[in-house]
This record gives C-alpha cells, sequence and structure tokens, in this order.
C-alpha cells in the first residue's frame, strides 16, 4: 500500500514538473508576443500620427487655396460669399412618385387605381 | 539472526561451573543496546546529511539568483494592461472642428563619439556637405580636440538622416526625438506660438512650449492625465485662414507696417481667429529681435492683436456714450454740446481736419460723426471716478486673461492720475493705451446685451455667465448707435448687404518715443459686430501704419483703411460662421400679375 502511494506521488511529480515546464515556456512565448504587438501598436500609432500630420499638412489652407486655383478650370471653386445663400422654398424638388395601393384582398383595384394616376402632374394619356 | 538474552547451552554450562547465570544475560543486553546505538547514530547522521545537501541547494539557488540579477542588465517592468496607451507624449493642438493645429513627429538628433570615428576630417566634410549650416574646418578641429561627445543636430529629416547612415562612420550616432510640427505652417502662429526642447538626453528629449498658448498651458499640454486627449482651442481653422489671407492682403493694399484682427463669439467669449501681421513660421521661429534700438513689435513675432498696446482713438467713444445712457445722463436723443474748438485749461480740443460739427449734436450723431469735443462733454457730464470703473468692469486696467503666455505681459498703459483732461482724452481713446483683445472683449459686452465675459482661446461648449456691466437696454441703444455709424457715419464702406454691420472707427497718432505724436503714423481700428439687431460676432481690425494713396491725398483715417478691410473680411468670414444673410442679397425677380 505504502509503495503504491510512493509510487503515485512520485508519478504526480514528474506530472507537476512537466506542466510547470509547459506552463513556463507558454507564457515566455506569450510575452513575447505581447512584447511583439506592443511595438507593432507604438509603430503604427507612431505612422498613424505621421499621416494625421500629413494630412493636415496637405490639406492647409494655403495649398488648398493654390489648388483652387490651379485647378480652376476643373473644378471653377469661389469663395463662399452671402449671395449663395439660398431659401428651402426656392429650390425645385422633383414631384413625388405615388407609390401604388396594394388592394386588401391581393387584387388591383381599378376605381381607386385611376384615381391616383389622375392625381398626377402629367396626367394626359394615363387610361 | 537474533542472539537470545540468555542461550540455554551457555546458562546450563555456568550453572555447571557454579557461576552467576544473570552475567551472560546482561552481557547479552549490553551488546544488543550497542547494536541499537550504532544503528540511530548512522540513521541520524543520513538524515543530517541530508539536510545539509537540501541547505546548501536552496542557498545555492538564493545566491545565483542573487548573482544574476545582479548581473544582469535592468529591464523596464512592462505594463501588460491592454489599451494602455504611450502617452508620453505632448498633447496635440486642435481647432474647434478637430482640425490638427499642432502634432509631434518622430525624428531624430544626431550626435559624435569623435575617439570612434574611423575618417574625422572625411566625414567633416562629408557633414558640411549634407548640413549648410556646418562648416568642414571647424568641424574637423571639433572632433579633434579631444572631447568624447558631440552633439550635432537638433533633428533632421529622414532624407538627411539617409546621407548621414550613408557616410557610414561608426563614431556618428543617432538619438530619438519627438519634434512639435505644425503642419499649417504660418497660420495661427502667434496663438500656437511654438515649442522648442528643454533638457536633452542621449535616448530622449523634454518638449517645451516657448511661447504663446503652447507655453501657457506647457504642463496642461505634458500631462500624461490627458491619456493622448488633444487641446481643442476655439479658433476655426477656415475662418483663421481667412482672416489671415484679408487681413495680409488689406495690409498690402494699405500700404500698411503690420495689423491684427480678431474675430469674438459673443455669447461664449470664445476667439474664432485671432490674427497678427506680419506672422511667421512656428516651426521655425525667428531669433527675437535684441538690439537697443529695435522696437519689439518690428519682430513678427510680436502679437499686435495681444502685445500691441496702442491708443484705440475714437473706438472708445462708444463707452462714454453706453455710460451717459445707463446712467440715465442722456438718451440717444439728447443734444450735446460740439461746438470746436473747446478749450479745457491750456488744452485745445479739435475735431479732426479742423471740422465743427456744432453747436448742438444729439449724442447718437455725436458717436456716427465722432465729434471728439462732444463725448468730451458727455464724459464731463459722467466724471472720471465713474468713468474709471466703468472702463475697469470692461477690463481696461488689467492684462486680458487669454491663455497665451504675451497677454500676461500687454499691462494697458493707464495714467496713475486721473485727472479731469484724462477723462476727457480718455473718452475719444487717447491718453491711455489697450490692445485690440481689450476692445474685442469690451466691444462683446455691448454686442451681447451687456454682459462683460472673459475672452478665452478654448472651446466652450456652452455659453457662461459673466459680470453685468451694463442694461439690455442700454446696450441695445448703443449698437443701434454703432449701427448708425455704417449707415450714415464715418464707417460707410462697412455696409455689408445682408449683414448688418455696426461699428466704431478709431485713428489715433502714434506717440514718438521721445515724446508727442507722429503727424504722418497712424493707427487705425474699426471695432464692429455682426449682425447688429442680434450680434453674434465682434471684429476688430487694427492697422499699424496704414495710408490709402487712390485719391488725390494720402488718407490715413480708419474709415479709408480699417473699415474696407474688415468689410471684406465680414463678407467672407460670415458665410463661413453659418450666419445667413439677413436681407435677400440678390432681389428676386419682380412678380407682376399677367392678364387671364
Amino acid at each position: 500500500m505504502r509503495a503504491v502511494f510512493h509510487v503515485l506521488s512520485f508519478l504526480a511529480v514528474i506530472a507537476a514538473g512537466f506542466w510547470a515546464y509547459r506552463e513556463n515556456y507558454a507564457t515566455q512565448t506569450a510575452m513575447r508576443e505581447v512584447r511583439t504587438l506592443q511595438r507593432e501598436i507604438t509603430a503604427l500609432r507612431d505612422s498613424l500620427a505621421m499621416m494625421r500630420a500629413e494630412w493636415a499638412y496637405l490639406n492647409r489652407p494655403e495649398r488648398l487655396r493654390e489648388l483652387v486655383v490651379l485647378n480652376f478650370d476643373a473644378l471653377q471653386l469661389l469663395p463662399m460669399e452671402p449671395a449663395q445663400f439660398a431659401n428651402p422654398a426656392d429650390l425645385a424638388y422633383p414631384p413625388p412618385t405615388i407609390p401604388a395601393i396594394p388592394a386588401p384582398d391581393g387584387q388591383a383595384f381599378d376605381g381607386i387605381d385611376d384615381g391616383a394616376t389622375a392625381l398626377l402632374p402629367h396626367d394626359g394619356e394615363s387610361s | 539472526m537474533r542472539t537470545p538474552l540468555r542461550p540455554l547451552p551457555r546458562i546450563l554450562e555456568a550453572r555447571r561451573q557454579g557461576a552467576n547465570p544473570d552475567l551472560i544475560e546482561g552481557e547479552n543486553r549490553a551488546r544488543r543496546r550497542e547494536q541499537w546505538r550504532e544503528q540511530t547514530r548512522g540513521r541520524a547522521s543520513a538524515r543530517l546529511g541530508l539536510l545539509a545537501v537540501a541547505f546548501a541547494c536552496a542557498y545555492a539557488v538564493i545566491g545565483v539568483r542573487m548573482g544574476h540579477l545582479a548581473a544582469a542588465r535592468p529591464v523596464e517592468p512592462i505594463a501588460s494592461a491592454p489599451g494602455v496607451e504611450i502617452t508620453a507624449q505632448r498633447a496635440d493642438i486642435v481647432d474647434r472642428h478637430g482640425r490638427l493645429l499642432a502634432t509631434n513627429m518622430s525624428t531624430h538628433a544626431l550626435y559624435a563619439h569623435p575617439q570612434e570615428l574611423t575618417d574625422p576630417a572625411g566625414t567633416a566634410r562629408a557633414l558640411a556637405a549634407i548640413f549648410p549650416e556646418m562648416n568642414a574646418e571647424d568641424l574637423a578641429r571639433r572632433f579633434a580636440d579631444g572631447r568624447r561627445f558631440l552633439w550635432l543636430r537638433k533633428v533632421m529629416s529622414p532624407e538627411q538622416m539617409q546621407k548621414v547612415h550613408e557616410i557610414g562612420d561608426p563614431g556618428l550616432l543617432f538619438a530619438p526625438r519627438e519634434m512639435r510640427l505644425y503642419p499649417n505652417g504660418t497660420l495661427a502662429a502667434h496663438v500656437l506660438g511654438g515649442a522648442g526642447f528643454g533638457t536633452e538626453g542621449v535616448q530622449s528629449a523634454e518638449v517645451i512650449g516657448v511661447a504663446g498658448i503652447e507655453r501657457a498651458l506647457d504642463s496642461e499640454l505634458r500631462d500624461p492625465a490627458r491619456a493622448g486627449r488633444p487641446l481643442e482651442l476655439s479658433l476655426d481653422l477656415s475662418v483663421q485662414a481667412t482672416v489671415e489671407e484679408v487681413l495680409a492682403a488689406g495690409i498690402g493694399l494699405m500700404n500698411a507696417k503690420g495689423g491684427a484682427a480678431i474675430v469674438m463669439d459673443v455669447r461664449t467669449g470664445e476667439l474664432v481667429a485671432l490674427a497678427s501681421a506680419p506672422a511667421f513660421d512656428p516651426n521655425d521661429r525667428p531669433v527675437p529681435l535684441v538690439g537697443k534700438d529695435d522696437e519689439a513689435s518690428d519682430s513678427p513675432l510680436f502679437n499686435r492683436a495681444v502685445q500691441g498696446v496702442y491708443e484705440l482713438g475714437s473706438t472708445f467713444k462708444i463707452f462714454a456714450a453706453a455710460q451717459a445712457m445707463e446712467l440715465g445722463l442722456a438718451t440717444p436723443a439728447t443734444m450735446i454740446d460740439a461746438d470746436a474748438p473747446m478749450t479745457w485749461g491750456k488744452y485745445r480740443i479739435t475735431e479732426f481736419d479742423g471740422h465743427n460739427y456744432g453747436p448742438l449734436l444729439s449724442l447718437a450723431d455725436v458717436i456716427a460723426k465722432s465729434s471728439n469735443v462732444g463725448i468730451a462733454h458727455v464724459a464731463l457730464m459722467i466724471g472720471g471716478e465713474r468713468q474709471k470703473a466703468f472702463l475697469a468692469a470692461l477690463g481696461f486696467f488689467a492684462p486680458t486673461p487669454v491663455e497665451l503666455v504675451e497677454a500676461q505681459g500687454a499691462r494697458p498703459l493707464v495714467p496713475s492720475r486721473w485727472s479731469e483732461i484724462v477723462t476727457i482724452t480718455a473718452s475719444y481713446g487717447h491718453g491711455m493705451s489697450a490692445s485690440p483683445l481689450h476692445l474685442a472683449a469690451a466691444y462683446a459686452a455691448i454686442a451681447n446685451g451687456g454682459v462683460y465675459l472673459k475672452p478665452t482661446l478654448l472651446r466652450r461648449q456652452a455659453p457662461v455667465s459673466g459680470t453685468r456691466v451694463m442694461s439690455e437696454d442700454v446696450a441695445a441703444k448703443a449698437r443701434a448707435m454703432l449701427r448708425g455709424v455704417v449707415t450714415h457715419g464715418t464707417a460707410s464702406f462697412a455696409d455689408v448687404p445682408g449683414y448688418e454691420v455696426a461699428g466704431k472707427t478709431g485713428t489715433a497718432d502714434k506717440p514718438k518715443k521721445s515724446g508727442g505724436y507722429y503727424k504722418d503714423k497712424v493707427i487705425n481700428t474699426f471695432a464692429s459686430m455682426f449682425p447688429a439687431s442680434d450680434p453674434r460676432y465682434v471684429l476688430i481690425v487694427t492697422l499699424d501704419e496704414p495710408v490709402d494713396t487712390t485719391g488725390s491725398k494720402p488718407r490715413r483715417t480708419a474709415g479709408w483703411t480699417a473699415v474696407p478691410v474688415a468689410a471684406e473680411m465680414i463678407r467672407r468670414v460670415a458665410p463661413l460662421l453659418g450666419l445667413r444673410p439677413q436681407v435677400e442679397p440678390v432681389r428676386a425677380v419682380a412678380l407682376t400679375a399677367g392678364a387671364n
């Protein structure tokens, strides 16, 4: 009985040692990975900051102004002026489309259909 | 084999010989005890040996670990918590819409270990070819004078770094650096100021603000607790760019030495644009003037909007008029004695160009025609003490609290003794000096219905409370007077269709250093607000030594110089600020009833 107990505890020690060994290396791998990722994040952040700076540099008002002058033929952009404000009421909106009304029983509903087309602004040839 | 204590043959033998058999038993007992003792001692010493080995192992492990720790290179502890950002950087500065005004860039500094240089002379020549400011002989001499460390350059471009790499000398080394970058160049240069390096090490260098908001809010920008959150300014990049463009064009047209413009939101005190011309590039700040005869205002570093403490001239007249109405001494229709010239002791107060608007002028016309004599009489009605208290409430006796390091140094120049002649001259903006920013804050109080708000460069989310300096009714009447200046007064060029500009011109002679005033050097100011019926913004335009030469003789009044510039600024800026013109700028086609 004692011998069996000794053998079992010896096996348990071996198993625990093996587990600890594996965990140790797994942790080290994970740590290395974290370090790599952090370096990558830092590098990406740096390049993001650089790109934001470059974006701001390329979009600086002075340069845009020059580009607008250079490309006037294609873009025809002018400074914003008070006269360019318009009233929403002055805008020409396209005529609203009237959706077809399905009849309750799924069949075409002749009487109302005619009436609906008659409401359209260009109702000449609707029959 | 265990021997019995009393073996029978020996007992019998002893009995036969008549000896005591107990002796045999005692002898055997003693032998047995001896054996047990031997056995126990052996076991104990084996245990002790094992224990000694265990202790030796433990001490060995500790010793090896200590030796390892002592010999190993120190490693930074790693912050392994997810989402922790690298926040050692200085915070970015953005405008009110999040557009970048200042950011950081990684670059490298260059240094040398001269004793490790393989070819000092050749390296010196190669470096001089890359960097224009270096001199080959000078560099070779410094490489050879026995020093072990030498800074060569604080920052360099990636191309320059590549060229230094190509020299390939092991004695040339790079140090990582964070560099402050202003991508918009000269835009808002006087607000941003600039940054430089503080304490420098090989691995990193401290970036510190040297001027403007970078210096004033330095500790806040460097605070690691910001965690990369940018500093939001109240400036609007497109408005600022337009203001600077129009101001620069206006300075050119009016042959001025310089100028300043301020756009301030009257409801929050936010400065939407703050420009001073000529400007500089904060990426490469010019060296400040240090000569004895140099005037600070000659340097582009000088912020005319904040540091330029000038006599602001007739723009001050509205304050006396508003105070007279606030105290119930006058209404816009009250007739004021405006018979020029006015004599006060040994002083003579005259009107511009020797005019006489008198004998009587309504208060509204005193402002519209900008009568010095009329407003002098109003100021005498108010009295010096009350006038001083009112101007103090409008912030004219203290530096502006704006977040610029230059603002604290720009204390208004006020006479120490507030005599009656000071009361008279201060009412039309002479004898005391203030910066255009002071004027903007005071005009904002008239524009927003009588509340003085502290001007700020930081974005405010909600309207703020200020101190009430006049009633809403008085502020509205003062605005109507200022509107009159534009519709039928000295600032008729400022009538931008649709935006109901109200404002006041001011022309002040520049004081000589030796005392007295120049005859042909003036500061022209136009302080305005728009739209007059419900003002949203105050605009101050100041031109330094302008002259309009389009007429038969040079004109130096604000109505001919600062006002047209301000009008163009309002025309360009108001749409950018989202203000709809209130009157239709283009008349709709008239509809006529057609015959049917």
